[in-house]
């Protein structure tokens, strides 16, 4: 194995592994923030940062081939409409009357202060 | 090394799962949804790598348009109460009366 073998192995392995952690801690922080908006904050981790990363590492994997095309084209079409859904879900929740808690009573054991006004209990 | 990101992947998974169940606001319960179907596009690709058969990928690609449209059509749906032609549609007035 040759020395730029080597390198792009190691590169590979370091995309890989912290694309999987940004990927756990938007899921993390989906889960456990008080409140909407700061979950939406959350999410959108996975869809840019754990996303680029994996994917890049698996193109690092794949080599010159139609795979690293596939993987590209995956890539860029996440990385459009990732940020899309995000602003939609965010402007729908807006126009129907969610809003941002003002508040210093945050933390997470706390009651969740969500005012649910505008009929979303879906 | 894919299996590190596999578990990864299938622990983020359901932790947003729980959030499904969980979350109290339907735009809770989208988000989750929108967040487990990137999780998927990334699991299929990671896992088409660990079974070295690549070609899962364009499943994955699929998935991805399915998941981004799906999430269009149900905010849609929520808020004109229809998927359709939006000119035969109630306004935002009439709604909310």
């Amino acid at each position: 194995m040759s020395a730029i073998d080597l390198i792009i192995e190691v590169l590979s392995w370091i995309f890989i592994t912290s694309g999987a952690v940004f990927v756990v801690i938007g899921a993390v922080g989906t889960l456990r923030f008080p409140d909407f908006w700061s979950r939406l904050h959350a999410a959108s981790i996975t869809d840019s940062a754990g996303m680029i990363l994996l994917v890049a590492g698996m193109c690092l994997q794949a080599g010159p081939t139609l795979i690293t095309v596939k993987l590209l084209i995956i890539g860029a079409f996440l990385f459009i409409t990732g940020p899309t859904s995000t602003h939609a879900i965010a402007n729908a929740a807006l126009v129907t009357g969610l809003r941002p808690v003002e508040g210093k009573d945050l933390e997470a054991d706390a009651p969740l202060p969500l005012t649910t006004k505008g009929g979303t209990d879906g | 090394m894919f299996i590190v990101a596999m578990f990864a992947l299938f622990a983020a998974m359901i932790l947003v799962l729980v959030r499904l169940y969980a979350g109290p606001t339907l735009y809770d319960r989208v988000l989750a949804v929108n967040s487990f179907g990137t999780h998927t596009v990334l699991f299929i690709g990671v896992l088409g790598f660990l079974t070295e058969r690549p070609e899962f990928l364009d499943i994955a690609l699929l998935y991805a348009l399915i998941n981004f449209v799906g999430t269009i059509a149900i905010l849609k749906y929520f808020r004109y109460r229809a998927i359709g032609d939006i000119h035969q549609m109630p306004t935002d007035q009439e709604i909310g009366k």
